[in-house]
């Protein structure tokens, strides 16, 4: 259930600061820091889901089954480790997400995970 | 041009929509298959955990014909019969193939194990150890695919809208994910199998792409929907503390191995009070726990987060470990102990029994388009039986690719769309929505898509009336006709989730309609569809409702159901 924990959202509540990888090339890319509400148990997908319906829209990352890790998409670099983002707990400090740093960078976290025999290709 | 053509395209890479490649590619077709995700990783198949029900009577003697009468009664009456049929008939002979494709259901010595289930008449459910039915399946179909050689695999394409020429299917429209540019498909048969929709509620076990795209992309293209109003609550969805890596239904098992309680804030066993057994035996249905946990709750006897308690604190952590191994350890790790501490639990939007309408070999009132999966409607009639979904998407993908794959235009030369011209007109189309409207900056399709999420669960849920249907009609259009319109995505750039919310949106709004539509139209109580106000089922009722889509309006009629003739003997006394 992505049930909306980070959204109940008490006055005092604690926050995490994600430090976010943006952009599409290499000359072009930057750090952005979003604010999320912290919640003891919390995925750092849960965050990014938070931070992309309330702060940005155009935040992109990669995700599927959000609670079972079974689909494997949500892959990227949390505080410079392999990490996957739906199983990875939101902690109460800064957070550094990059994307994976072996595959070709699509935009923000996503990369290229597509296998090649699986890509879209124009047959007529 | 982005532009490729086909025999058959198959829409999304699950159970239903893998199996249909398979039998396509094997009858000689050339064959694409497509999914927004990544092929076989993106819906409900690799999620689930439990087991898949088949008459291979490994365990206890059993025949097609016993899980047939089991489907039926499940069913309330209105189960297209012809689909149960097959259902039930080709499970096991599907369960044994997959077994030859290396999925390794657990056995002894080759006798695959069988465990009860509520609903089932013998222990008939197949499962993979631990908890790894789902990926088990999704891993054996991915590498049956790969080895077809006329299969044409395509990740990350999201299809938008299918094609039809004079009442034929004719390719489909997409958007690459990656690129942010539209590609158009050509084929001569189509089969979707694009999944569920129980991500329209805001409670639910769903993935992402799980807002009901199937069923919008069959209205569209001129398919009937049918029992739309059917949707399967799963009572004991984990719900608190908030636990990672897990799906939230697999509390199930546990209940199934160990039985467990299932108490209120004051402690106390409630089930029993609403009619139901709730000893160490777990038997009580689906529906009515969903039921009393609801109306616990709403008198204040509920858990801090709105559900109920689930205690297994009387078990020793042996017996626990015995059972779930790697699971119990899995849960420590989410500072979960199961000896020490409840967890809280609540119904969750699980499955949809309704969905598009087809004939015995899967077809759809449009030629040449087929459906196959969890988007197919009434096999399952009003409530499904657990663990008949996976079998479902075996047989009817199975059958559907076999279908699209002999398709007479398959056959024959017959010329699909022209790729370019189908492009030009859909980004017309697409946008002419938003186009002259003004912009609001405030409004997010994902803002919308939660609103939808809210109104579907707080009025469409698991416990229904009159005048809160009636408001989530009137809300679900206002969103449709006011504030989606002002809702621009920005074209053409990689990897674009404005644009993917809004297409998700586009359908999840339509696929809602018609869960609502259905849902007022039906003034009883049977099955999943629980009415407080009109708590009875009524005879006059026991038809199928068919939603379409006409001029931009949705309408419904009703049906007769679907029956067959069958000498079934004594078991299929079937009661309702
Ligand atoms: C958590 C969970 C546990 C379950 N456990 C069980 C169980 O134990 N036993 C059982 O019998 N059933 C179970 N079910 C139900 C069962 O898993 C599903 O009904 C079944 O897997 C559906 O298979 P499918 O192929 O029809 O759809 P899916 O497996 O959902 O596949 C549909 C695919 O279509 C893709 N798609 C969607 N829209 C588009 C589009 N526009 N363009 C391209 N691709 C698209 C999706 O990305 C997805 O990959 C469970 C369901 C869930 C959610
Ligand atoms: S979201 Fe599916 S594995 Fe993380």
């Amino acid at each position: 259930m992505s049930d909306k924990v980070l959204k109940k959202r008490g006055k005092h509540q604690p926050t995490t600061l994600l430090n976010i990888f943006r952009g599409t090339d290499a000359s072009n890319t930057k750090f952005q820091t979003f604010e999320v509400p912290f919640q003891s148990g919390a995925s750092v997908l849960d965050a990014l889901i938070w931070a992309n319906e309330n702060l940005d829209q155009s935040l992109s990352f990669r995700y599927s089954c959000i609670n079972a890790n079974a689909c494997k998409e949500c892959m990227m670099l949390v505080d410079g480790e392999v990490e996957y983002a739906c199983l990875k707990r939101l902690e109460k400090q800064v957070m550094r997400l990059e994307p994976l740093p072996n595959k070709k960078l699509i935009v923000d976290l996503v990369t290229d995970i597509v296998p090649p025999k699986e890509k879209f290709l124009t047959t007529t | 041009m982005d532009f490729m053509t086909t025999d058959v395209l198959i829409v999304g890479a699950g159970a239903a929509g893998m199996y249909a490649s398979i039998s396509a590619a094997k009858s000689g077709a050339k064959v694409i298959l497509i999914d927004k995700s990544l092929i076989s990783r993106g819906g409900a198949t690799v999620m689930a955990q439990m087991t898949v029900a088949a008459a291979i009577g490994h365990q206890e003697a059993d025949h097609w014909t016993h899980h047939l009468a089991d489907t039926i009664n499940s069913g309330r009456g209105l189960c297209n019969e012809n689909l149960s049929y097959l259902l039930c008939k080709d499970a096991p002979e599907k369960i044994l193939e997959m077994r030859d494709w290396k999925t390794d259901w657990a056995n002894d010595d080759g006798q695959i194990r069988q465990v009860m289930a509520p609903g089932h008449n013998v222990k008939r459910c197949c499962y993979v150890d631990f908890l790894n039915t789902g990926p088990a399946v999704a891993r054996t179909l991915r590498g049956e695919v790969a080895r077809q050689s006329n299969i044409n695999r395509v990740s990350g394409v999201t299809i938008i809208d299918l094609k039809v020429r004079d009442g034929k299917a004719v390719g489909a429209i997409g958007l690459n994910n990656e690129t942010g540019e539209f590609v158009a498909i050509g084929a001569k048969a189509i089969v979707l199998a694009a999944g569920g929709l129980t991500q329209l509620f805001q409670r639910n076990s769903a993935s992402k792409n799980m807002g009901g795209d199937s069923h919008a992309l069959a209205l569209r293209a001129g398919a009937n929907l049918m029992d739309m109003e059917f949707v399967q609550f799963f009572p004991i969805g984990h719900l608190a503390p908030r636990l990672v890596g897990m799906d939230p239904i697999m509390w199930d098992p546990f209940r199934y191995k160990l039985g467990g309680h299932l108490l209120n804030n004051k402690g106390e066993h409630f089930i029993e009070s609403y009619g139901g057994a709730d000893g160490e035996a777990y038997t009580v249905g689906r529906d009515l726990a969903s039921y009393a946990i609801i109306k616990e709750c709403e008198a204040g006897r509920g858990s801090p987060n709105g559900g109920a308690w689930l205690s297994f604190q009387h078990l020793a952590r042996n017996e626990l470990e015995t059972a779930f191994g790697p699971i119990i350890q899995k849960l420590f790790e989410n500072n979960i102990d199961l000896t020490k501490q409840a967890i809280e639990v609540a119904p969750i939007a699980h499955y949809h029994m309704g969905g598009i309408e087809v004939d015995s070999t899967m077809e759809t009132k449009i030629s040449g388009l087929f459906a196959a999966g969890e988007c197919v409607g009434g096999a399952n009639g009003a409530n499904r039986l657990s663990g008949n979904a996976i079998p479902e998407a075996f047989v009817f993908g199975d059958i559907a690719g076999q279908s699209a794959g002999s398709h007479k235009d398959v056959k024959r030369n017959f010329t699909p769309i022209d790729g370019e011209k189908m492009l030009s007109t859909t980004f017309d189309q697409l946008y002419k929505q938003s186009s002259n409207k003004t912009v609001s900056s405030e409004m997010t399709s994902r803002k919308l898509l939660s609103k939808l999420q809210n109104i579907m669960w707080t009025q469409v849920g698991v416990l229904r009336n009159k005048e809160d249907l009636h408001d989530a009609l009137l809300n679900i259009q206002e969103i449709q006709n006011d504030m989606f319109p002002k809702i621009q995505p920005s074209p053409g750039t990689t990897f674009n989730p404005s644009l993917m919310d809004w297409l998700d949106l586009r359908n999840s709004l339509l696929s809602a309609e018609a869960i609502c539509l259905a849902a007022n139209g039906r003034e009883e109580s049977r099955g999943a569809h629980q009415m407080e106000d009109i708590p009875t089922t009524i005879d006059s009722f026991m038809k199928n409702q068919i939603v379409s889509l006409s001029s931009g309006q949705l309408t419904t009629i009703w049906k007769p159901v679907q029956r067959i003739k069958l000498n079934l003997g004594e078991r299929c006394q079937i009661k309702f």
